[in-house]
């Protein structure tokens, strides 16, 4: 996936082969990933003569935009998905009360 | 009315007013997982009391239980075209009873099955975006590292559960902090918080109106958290987790378009707040005569109803 979102234009299956350099990975391996990511909409394909050609259905930053949007979604439902560990309090109460936990600290080390 | 109907109609309307007592006390703070019980048996027993005193009304018959005698109503009715055998109002609504309870019944299995397949698609498609996103990182060892700058940590919970924390986080947190964050986390995973949630969320979703539903939900949701920050805490110093809390807490919605964040977010304040403020000022916990009381409480919750269904008591 790095390799296609790295990449300008569509490529095939042998241009991704060519580019994972530091894997030693067969043509079929290559073909049954990309196929894969095509399957669950992560990947566009297009035919391009005789071979398939595929790019990122989105950039990178929007799938992260998205987990992180969905993490830290405030409404009901996402929350039991999944357990947020802190839910947002507002800049200037959270300042004040580390303020505070910083002289307890302070008193009871001096 | 029989007996057995009077009381499972008294059950299920007490859970109410006892539900919303239950969200506005401040003893459960003191022990969570004893609390927290105590809420499965309320939310369990309502069902039960609730759709048992409906079809009670509809269907008893003497000497039946109120399961057994709906079972034969609804084949009599069967056997005899329905309807045209209630002519009188008291057999109109026994009959509207009856329907009311089958359908309470549905409604509430449908529920907890719909939310349960929307919290397993969503969770499906955070793993096939953390397969493609996600790496490890020697700070947190075991959790998956997503770079974006806002701070985030949360854990997916499930058969392949996952503890996600942003690079965000990363920097904002020291190496302590970011302990404490894991350590309660994996108390969230181990002890499968998210299935203790679940129903609260179905009802919620089923009775969007009810601020009973809503007050039960957020009680629930705050008590599981202090669960898994009392689990934290036999690891790691309470100081670490509160300044964690809070430092995530105070840059938590960065990423978020504030649309999103409006919503709850003066009683998610006070949630953290309230947390930090238990973690620094610890109560002891319930006495163990306490516990025992609030458990057989929630025993005796669940056991009247389920009885009162199934034994033949009239």
């Amino acid at each position: 996936m790095d390799v296609l979102w790295e990449a300008a234009d569509p490529l095939s299956v042998r241009e991704v082969s060519g580019l994972l350099t530091d894997r030693d990975l067969a043509h079929t391996t290559v073909m049954t990933v990309l196929d894969r990511l095509a399957k669950k909409g992560f990947a566009r394909r297009e035919r391009n003569g005789r071979a398939w050609h595929y790019r990122a259905a989105e950039s990178r930053e929007a799938y992260v935009t998205e987990l992180m949007l969905s993490a830290l979604d405030q409404t009901g439902d996402r929350q039991a998905a999944l357990a947020r560990f802190a839910r947002s309090v507002s800049g200037t109460e959270a300042q004040a009360l580390l303020r505070a936990l910083g002289a307890l600290g302070g008193a009871a080390r001096g | 009315m029989s007996a057995p109907v009077l009381i499972l109609a008294a059950v299920a309307i007490g859970c109410v007013p006892a539900a919303n007592a239950l969200a506005a006390a401040s003893w459960p703070r003191r022990s969570p997982a004893a609390a927290i019980l105590l809420w499965q048996a309320l939310g369990l027993g309502w069902g039960l009391a609730a759709v048992g005193a409906l079809i009670g009304i509809g269907a008893t018959a003497p000497g039946t239980a109120v399961a057994s005698g709906a079972f034969a109503r609804l084949a009599s009715m069967a056997r005899t075209g329905g309807f045209r055998s209630a002519p009188d109002l008291t057999g109109d609504v026994r009959l509207v009873s009856l329907a009311a309870g089958l359908t309470l019944l549905t409604v509430l299995c449908w529920i907890l099955l719909a939310a349960s397949a929307s919290v397993l698609r969503a969770r499906q498609r955070q793993h096939e975006l953390l397969s493609l996103l996600a790496h490890g990182d020697p700070k947190v060892p075991g959790a998956l590292v997503v770079d974006h700058p806002a701070a985030a940590a949360y854990c997916l919970p499930g058969l392949r559960s996952a503890i996600v924390i942003s690079a965000g986080t990363l920097d904002l947190l020291d190496a302590d902090e970011l302990a404490a964050v894991l350590a309660h986390e994996r108390a969230h995973l181990r002890e499968r918080h998210d299935l203790v949630l679940l129903p609260f969320l179905a009802l919620l979703r089923a009775f969007r109106w009810s601020g009973t539903a809503r007050r039960a939900y957020q009680a629930v949701g705050l008590l599981v958290e202090m669960h898994a920050d009392d689990r934290a805490l036999q690891q790691r110093p309470a100081r670490e987790l509160a300044t964690a809390l809070l430092r995530v807490g105070a840059a938590g919605g960065g990423g978020v378009p504030s649309g999103a964040l409006a919503a709850a977010s003066r009683t998610e304040e006070c949630e953290v707040a309230a947390r930090v403020i238990r973690l620094l000022r610890p109560t002891p916990g319930l006495s163990n005569a306490v516990v025992a009381l609030v458990i057989s409480a929630a025993a005796t919750l669940v056991t009247i109803p389920a009885a009162l269904l199934v034994l033949p008591l009239h």
